[in-house]
């Protein structure tokens, strides 16, 4: 078992390698100069020039990386173009948004949608399975914003229940703190919700084909402990291995609700970081979500070692 | 007279004039039709048939098992004790499953919860119907792991199915089913999965349990010498309807039905009938042929190396049957894959007219691609299902160089060869049967006119009256091209009836290698000694032999 | 010789496409998908005005707001704004009209785009032994950037337009099409009837176009498909971020970009295009998944 989970780890770090490098790539590579960007449209050749300079453009490109990289390691991101400070900093001012907005989605949606799906699935083919489904396709073609708008209009705007737009410390008061991430978690939680509720539905499915099924059937067990103890959890794995694959939808979402709600989290920072053309923050911020992804997925795999005994060796 | 006393006491289950629909759409309008037979306390009744009979079906009515939309149960009853179970409510249903009727499966490998130990899977059928504590539970459990005869319960209680062999697996199947004594087993094909030697376990853990216990077992199979071993009375069955019923001697030795003497009949014997050495010239050669999978992965402290096929020697003339015997894993899939070329060997030499194309690289290797042609098993994937079968026919021909007129030209008169219409060349694989198909293959490997054909277990997924016929052609293919065959087989009765000479392998090594005739008579290595032994109804089909 | 086995059995097999076209979620969402693709083309003759001239004598009006302007030749005409105007006194339904047109081209571009390049990688990376790793370490690399981030990375990269866009979608798209046609490689020619073709002598070109890749067709239409509607939903958040095409364009999100300062007063300017949006994408989403029950279930998946 400890050697599964080393061998994933080890597996993990190519990866991370490889996402370090394309996004170092991504943004050194591109036809336009980023120098001449910074300058802005009047610039002479001589700032321009001197600007590169000053960040190291005018190195190879290896060592740029090597220098980039190395700064990476120790938590230097190197100085914004925009806001003018350290990214760190920058980026340590706004997590505290995106991980509450992060958080309780994801504990909202695991509450509505495993259940959804696993309701549809004993209900299959009925009327309760197409409802389900139905909405579901819904859900994921409805844009974020769309949602977010709907709900802000609904809720805010028309029966004013609930605040809009801005974010509240959770230092200063859990219950502002909640009230405020409602709307922005529920808009973000639908996609997400539609996704894993279609996926739960169609592993509980997958496995409710299986010759154990039946077994348990001849046993004489009742449907219900046939749902949850054979057929739920054999689908633990699939499912979660799902929810870890759509937290990259999680964090496209983040993106686009923080936008909405103006919640002054990364994804906010990453749409004015990209307005601005800030590199140094884009590659950040993109570096940040991608090796979160990586990990929380490597989560995943660590975690099916308690779910499935085949696993253990 | 009867051997066992049957009939005298009330059965314990009555299946009288059952009927269950098929769903429409379907080739046929009843899965099964007006099935009536009765079976005893302690007595074993195997339902017998090929595929699409309808025995699956019998069992799953009867367990209250099939599946809901699809298939009903229109007329007839089940009586189990004399109590309808066609017509119980579920929750009656439930109560009766595990206590007054189990069931075991085909595939013990998917037929366990693999997220749970085997002993709270057997466990579990205790907690459903009895109010037995966790430590009265368990006892429960290691009574009948022991009654079932696994090795070391108290360890074996808390593992997991992985963990298991496929017999050992089942042996927990069979403990579960068995743990509250029902009056009736019903075992749905439980040992077509397990290797011979297994199964001759398994069967005769079946039938010591079910002795001692006064248990009555419905028994489906398709394997007849199955039936011989441990049927007291037999029920033939073909498309969903009962051929013939009787006890085992009357229905295997004196068949009434034209179908059940058909199917009797198709049942190769074991004894090998006198076959005249062949002195032809040689085909091929295989010299210290090994095959070493080494999973060496990033981290794992020693390589995992498996030895697939060790120092395997043959060789095969023109015109003879070389079989290769094994169970699964035995590695005579690894050597046919070898020999085709279709893996390289890790080390040794495959002598085709004195070239060794073991190690040629795919370039080199084409010209001696027409001489080794082989039929696999699975019919159903060995044709391109987007390709019409002449398109299949002349693919190899058209390779190296045959003029397409002249491709089909041969096609057509191969497709009479196999007895096939030369007129279905347009037609799509989906439009032909199983053993159809693998005269379409057998066709398609004659049109490259190669000197040697594999057979891998190219009779194995046919029903016995199929695989007979298959059997045949691939006979008179042999005698007629003079070629040399490679049978690669798990079934000691199709070895027996087609081979000239026999190897018998086990864990990538050949144990024993020699005529069949002498194998047979006199075994000298103790596995392929255990293996015939192990083989079900051995005196059975006795009487007839193919050609 | 060999007798015949008893009377072939006639397996039909209803033809494909005719079960597709039974399929109610094809019929719908392709119904739909097909009403937007004629609404897009005849988009100038479905009484729409030019979706990008702005009249500042009507700004901010209400759906049903009618105006007299002057046409090209300076007559006064009427002119009614069906679904209202934006802040720059443009009409929101001609907007709405005009957006299909670049919702569709960009979703198809992408999808044909994206199904292309990732058919070569993934045929070469499913047969190419030794490409094979270096190939799939890097397209793991390129699918554990989030698509939307790694979409918003490449359009800040380059000038903001059409073309940037396409390929800023495309880019994340490719790993999932390769992965795709992969595992349809390695399954495949582990059958039993492409080890036949390489028995009777068959050449690898001619063994992966005749054997191996017609088998990727299935999963690839509805991946596709799949991919053409994520393409339209993406290109809609890049504009209403503001980093996608350039704003005078009518996008679907360039109009609701537009639309959020006064969407308190003027909700519509946020409710018809996202409407419009979100029909498009439904239609297609259930398209996909109406060609996935009916083509090919195993191998396509929604991301």
């Amino acid at each position: 078992m400890a050697g599964y989970i080393l061998r994933r780890v080890l597996a993990t770090l190519p990866v991370l390698a490889i996402v370090a490098v394309l996004v170092f790539l991504m943004l050194r590579l591109t036809p336009s100069d980023p120098a001449a960007i910074i300058a802005g449209d009047y610039a002479s050749p001589q700032q321009i020039e001197g600007i590169r300079e000053r960040l190291g453009l005018n190195e190879p490109i290896l060592k740029q990386f090597v220098i980039w990289i190395g700064g990476v390691l120790r938590g230097d991101f190197g100085e914004s173009f925009f806001y003018k400070k350290q990214v760190a900093e920058l980026i340590g001012e706004r997590l505290e948004p995106t991980l509450s907005l992060s958080v309780v989605t994801i504990l909202l949606v695991i509450l509505v949608a495993v259940p959804l799906g696993i309701i549809a699935a004993h209900n299959h083919g009925t009327w309760i399975d197409r409802v389900v489904m139905g909405f579901s396709v819904l859900g994921f073609s409805i844009p974020v914003f769309v949602v977010g708008y709907i709900l802000i209009y609904v809720f805010a705007v028309t029966l004013d229940w609930l605040p809009v737009q801005g974010y509240q410390r959770i230092s200063e008061g859990v219950g502002g703190w909640l009230l405020r991430l409602i709307l922005p978690a529920m808009t973000l939680s639908v996609v997400f919700i539609a996704f894993i509720a279609r996926m739960t539905r169609t592993s509980v499915l997958e496995v409710l084909n299986e010759d154990y099924i039946r077994t348990a059937r001849a046993k004489g067990q009742t449907e219900l402990k046939v749902l949850i103890r054979h057929a739920l959890a054999n689908a633990a794995v699939p499912i979660l291995t799902i929810i870890g694959l759509t937290v990259a939808i999680l964090i496209g979402g983040v993106v686009v609700t923080e936008s909405v709600y103006t919640l002054p989290g990364l994804g906010l920072l990453t749409v004015d970081a990209v307005l601005a053309r800030d590199y140094p923050t884009i590659q950040a911020v993109i570096l940040l979500f991608s090796f979160a992804y990586v990990l929380i997925n490597l989560l995943v795999d660590v975690a099916y070692t308690f779910l499935d005994p085949r696993i253990r060796y | 007279m009867q051997e066992v006393p049957t009939g005298m006491t009330e059965p314990v289950l009555s299946v009288r004039n059952l009927t269950v629909r098929l769903p429409s759409g379907a080739d046929r309008e009843n899965a099964i039709e007006h099935i009536s037979f009765d079976i005893g306390p302690r007595e074993i009744v195997c339902i017998v048939g090929e595929s699409g009979s309808g025995k699956s079906v019998t069992a799953q009515a009867v367990m209250g098992l099939l599946p809901k939309r699809d298939l009903v149960v229109t007329a007839g009853e089940t009586l189990l004790q004399g109590e309808d179970t066609t017509k119980a409510h579920i929750h009656r249903l439930r109560e009766l499953r595990g206590t007054r009727m189990g069931m075991i499966f085909q595939e013990p490998m998917t037929a366990l919860n693999p997220v749970q130990r085997v002993g709270q899977q057997i466990a579990e059928v205790l907690e459903i119907h009895t109010d037995l504590s966790a430590t009265e539970q368990r006892q429960r459990v290691l009574d009948i792991m022991k009654a079932v005869q696994l090795p070391d319960p108290e360890l074996m209680i808390d593992a997991y199915p992985h963990q298991l062999s496929g017999g050992q697996r089942q042996r927990i199947m069979i403990a579960a089913a068995l743990i509250l004594d029902p009056a009736l087993l019903i075992a749905d094909e439980p040992t077509t999965a397990l290797d011979v030697t297994t199964q001759a376990q398994i069967l005769r853990l079946i039938k010591e349990m079910q002795s001692r216990r006064n248990t009555g077992v419905m028994f489906i199979t398709h394997d007849f010498g199955v039936v011989s071993e441990i049927a007291d009375r037999v029920v033939v069955m073909q498309h969903g309807r009962v051929v013939e019923q009787g006890t085992r001697e009357e229905v295997l030795r004196r068949p009434r039905e034209a179908y059940t003497k058909m199917l009797v009949a198709a049942v190769p014997s074991l004894v090998p009938p006198k076959r005249v050495p062949v002195e032809g010239k040689l085909a091929l050669e295989a010299k210290n042929l090994s095959k070493i999978y080494g999973r060496r992965t990033f981290l794992s402290r020693k390589a995992r190396i498996v030895k697939a096929a060790q120092d395997v020697n043959f060789h095969i003339r023109k015109g003879e049957t070389l079989g290769i015997v094994g169970e699964s894993g035995s590695g005579k899939t690894t050597v046919a894959r070898c020999i085709a070329r279709l893996i390289e060997p890790s080390e040794g030499e495959i002598l085709i007219e004195g070239a060794n194309v073991a190690h040629l690289p795919e370039r080199d290797l084409r010209p001696y691609r027409r001489d080794i042609q082989i039929v696999f098993q699975d019919p159903y994937r060995s044709l391109n299902p987007r390709r019409t079968v002449g398109q299949s026919i002349v693919e190899g021909p058209i390779n190296f160089g045959m003029p397409r007129e002249k491709a089909i030209d041969k096609a057509r008169e191969l497709m009479g060869l196999v007895g096939l219409s030369p007129d279905a060349l347009d037609r799509y694989p989906h439009q032909f049967s199983g053993g159809q198909r693998q005269r379409i293959c057998i066709a398609r490997a004659l049109a490259m006119g190669p000197t040697l054909l594999i057979a891998d277990e190219a009779v194995s997924a046919l029903d016995v009256s199929v695989q007979a016929q298959v059997l045949e052609l691939l006979d008179n293919i042999r005698k007629q091209f003079d070629l040399a065959v490679l049978f690669i087989t798990h079934d000691l009765r199709v070895a027996a009836q087609i081979c000239d000479r026999i190897a018998v392998m086990k864990n990538g090594v050949v144990v024993e290698h020699g005529t069949t005739v002498d194998v047979f008579r006199s075994p000298q290595h103790e596995y392929t000694k255990a293996l015939f032994d192990a083989a079900p109804g051995r005196d059975f089909g006795a009487q007839q032999s193919v050609a | 010789m060999a007798s015949i086995d008893a009377a072939p059995p006639v397996y039909r097999r209803r033809s494909v496409w005719s079960t597709v076209l039974r399929n109610p979620s094809v019929i719908f969402g392709g119904s739909i998908a097909l009403v937007m693709v004629i609404i897009a083309i005849l988009a100038p003759f479905l009484g729409t005005r030019d979706p990008a001239q702005i009249n500042p004598s009507a700004r901010n009006q209400k759906p049903g707001y009618t105006a007299t302007v002057r046409d090209d030749e300076g007559k006064r005409i009427q002119v009614k704004y069906h679904l209202g105007t934006d802040s720059l006194g443009r009409d929101i339904y001609s907007r709405v009209i005009y957006g299909a047109r670049v919702s569709l081209i960009v979703g198809i571009t992408v999808a044909i785009i994206a199904v292309f390049i990732g058919l070569i990688i993934g045929m070469i990376a499913g047969y190419v032994r030794w490409l094979d790793g270096i190939i799939m370490r890097f397209m793991d690399g390129l699918m554990a950037i989030p698509e939307i981030l790694l979409a918003i990375a490449l359009v800040s990269l380059s000038r903001a337009g059409l073309p940037a866009v396409v390929i800023a979608i495309v880019i994340p798209q490719v790993p999932r099409v390769v992965r795709l046609v992969r595992s349809v490689v390695l399954s495949i020619r582990e059958e039993p009837y492409v080890e036949s073709a390489i028995t009777v002598g068959t050449p690898t070109p001619t063994l992966l176009f005749r054997h191996v890749l017609p088998n990727t067709t299935a999963p690839l239409i509805v991946q596709g498909t799949f991919i053409c509607a994520s393409a339209i939903l993406v290109e809609a958040i890049l504009s209403f971020l503001g980093i996608g095409i350039p704003p005078e364009v009518p996008t679907w999100g360039n109009i609701m970009a537009e639309g959020r300062t006064y969407f308190r007063i003027l909700p519509h300017n946020i409710l018809y295009p996202g409407i419009a949006l979100a029909l498009a994408v439904l239609a297609i989403n259930m398209l996909g998944d109406g060609l996935r029950d009916t083509l090919d279930p195993r191998f396509a998946k929604r991301f």
